[in-house]
């Protein structure tokens, strides 16, 4: 009996364990991956061609610059639609809000999280860009302008939610404290809840961008995919391209092993970089607030 | 149900009833005065509404779920449950310091400021004195002048709880409230907080919500025990405590029960 028990205990400690280290593993290969299959471009074209402004694989033009700009014009314009109105959803949801509503309120915005985001993007073909084309008076609706619209509302949930939790584990004390010091509503969020919050707000935007950067379907439908180098601010009313989508648009027709394929998996290490670099920056970011907390405590 | 002899009274409160919108019941038909200058204790098991009832003076209800609210407090004359009572004004008016002490998470000096930058106060002299006055009132200043722009929550909770009281301290108020002050607190910083009551009530209106039988005898000029949402007895706090009418007073404050 006690044998088998100590048996038992034994499978389970490692099954643990092998499932925590395979995660591990799993990014490794990936990461190895994409590096075999990206790292030959740098014998096959050279730098400058990489780096150029001009995208048109059949002729071997391989300038990923206005895809890079592509993606980062339509991730901007997505932060600055998330960004203001998920912290205000946020913010209205846990301090201003009554409780019925409230408690209707998070779970609807969850549920927009949820949903897929080709249905985003078939609505951002069939209603928003024929609107915008008609109120800017544009040749097309289909630009950087629908998808980050759209890439704003993608990240809007995700944002709202981590944020609203954030707010939410602010003790009431605190808020209580404010109030009986003669401070409005207004001023208690903004000058007590809200930087007491901080690293979870901050936390909910970093996580919210990142979806943003990495979102494919909605921009691939809504963005017009020409691939033209995009300068803020008035590209944003011209069709682009975005990295993600280039990818999954022309992965399905290259020859495997050929110039091509080496340069799609050689944005995808871009992409790779970037999104690594938002998430180190973010968990640093919480990090430091986490420490100072603590010495602040101890 | 008054004491004959009641001083001047600063708050008067009539037929005050309150239900929580959960279906608590807290306060039923309080009626009573709370005199100017002397410390009032607010006494009595949990659950009985003492609490409650503090929230109603400051109108920190407001921002709770209450189903019903009937019944007048006037403070000076003025009844503060009034729908067009500025409310802000009124928290200025009547500060209030909590069980846990709640620093907010600035240094010392900007949580005591704080609540007068609130109000409009932008003038440096005024905030300096300010900061000085209160912190020696609440018997804080020795230990922290050093130190005024260190974060006010690497302070030890006896002082957090001595800076809660110098931050309400700074606005001014006419009436202090303190709901159970010492309850996280050693017996010394409990001793320093009780003799800076006994200083303030030289020019304040203290209402004390003890934490215990022993620290509502120590400290009341006038006592209120409440049993379950109603005032059983009023009275002086020697009488209250030496010599109760009501029989459930009497068994509460020799330990038959609570």
């Amino acid at each position: 009996m006690k044998k088998s028990l100590t048996w038992r205990e034994y499978v389970i400690t490692r099954a643990i364990k092998v499932s925590g280290y395979s995660a591990i593993v799993f990014v490794g290969l990936i990461f190895f991956f994409l590096l075999r299959e990206g790292l030959p471009v740098f014998g096959e074209v050279p730098i400058s061609t990489l780096f150029n402004t001009r995208w048109y694989p059949i002729e071997e033009y391989y300038g990923i610059l206005p895809l890079i700009t592509g993606s980062l014009i339509v991730t901007i314009g997505a932060a600055l639609v998330a960004i203001p109105f998920g912290i205000g959803t946020a913010v209205y949801i846990a301090e201003v809000s009554p409780r019925w509503m409230r408690e209707v309120l998070k779970p609807l915005v969850e549920l927009l999280g949820g949903l897929p985001s080709v249905v985003l993007g078939f609505l951002g073909i069939l209603v928003l860009s024929p609107y915008l084309r008609v109120l800017l008076d544009l040749p097309t609706g289909l630009s950087a302008l629908a998808g980050a619209l759209l890439l704003g509302g993608i990240a809007i949930p995700t944002i709202v939610s981590i944020a609203e939790d954030a707010l939410d584990a602010v003790p009431r004390s605190y808020r209580e404290g404010a109030w009986a010091l003669g401070a409005t509503r207004w001023q208690t969020i903004w000058r007590v809840t809200f930087p007491a919050a901080k690293s979870g707000v901050l936390t909910a935007i970093m996580l919210g961008v990142g979806r943003a950067i990495g979102e494919t379907m909605t921009v691939m439908m809504v963005t017009g995919n020409a691939p033209v180098l995009a300068i803020l601010p008035g590209s944003i009313l011209s069709p682009v391209r975005t990295m993600t989508a280039t990818i999954a648009a022309e992965m399905g027709e290259v020859a495997s092993g050929s110039v091509h394929y080496h340069v799609l998996f050689f944005i995808g290490m871009v992409l790779f970089l970037i999104s690594l670099i938002v998430n180190i920056a973010a968990s640093s970011v919480v990090f430091r607030s986490k420490k100072r907390a603590e010495r602040i405590l101890s | 149900m008054q004491p004959a002899d009641l001083p001047q009274a600063k708050v008067s409160i009539q037929d005050l009833s309150l239900q929580y919108a959960d279906g608590t019941e807290s306060l039923r038909g309080i009626s009573f005065d709370i005199p100017a200058n002397q410390i009032t204790v607010l006494f009595g098991p949990a659950g009985g509404g003492k609490s409650t009832l503090l929230r109603c003076l400051n109108r920190l209800n407001d921002l709770t779920e209450v189903k019903k609210l009937d019944g007048k407090i006037l403070i000076e004359g003025e009844n503060i449950l009034d729908p067009k009572t500025d409310v802000i004004a009124l928290r200025r008016r009547v500060g209030m310091v909590f069980a846990r002490p709640v620093v907010l998470p600035f240094s010392i000096r900007s949580n005591l400021t704080y609540g007068l930058e609130l109000a409009g106060e932008r003038r440096k002299s005024r905030l300096t004195e300010a900061v000085e006055r209160s912190l020696s009132q609440a018997a804080l200043w020795e230990e922290v002048k050093d130190r005024l722009d260190d974060p006010a929550i690497a302070l030890s909770g006896g002082q957090q709880q001595r800076l809660c009281l110098a931050r309400v301290l700074a606005l001014q108020p006419a009436i202090i409230l303190l709901d159970e002050p010492t309850s996280g607190l050693d017996p010394i910083s409990t001793g320093k907080v009780e003799a800076s009551l006994q200083e303030l009530k030289k020019t304040y209106t203290v209402v004390l919500v003890p934490h215990s039988v022993q620290q509502a005898a120590r400290t009341a000029d006038f006592a209120a025990f409440f049993l379950q949402g109603e005032l059983v007895e009023y009275a002086h706090g020697e009488e209250a405590f030496t010599n109760p009418k009501d029989q459930r007073t009497e068994d509460y404050v020799t330990g038959r029960f609570g």
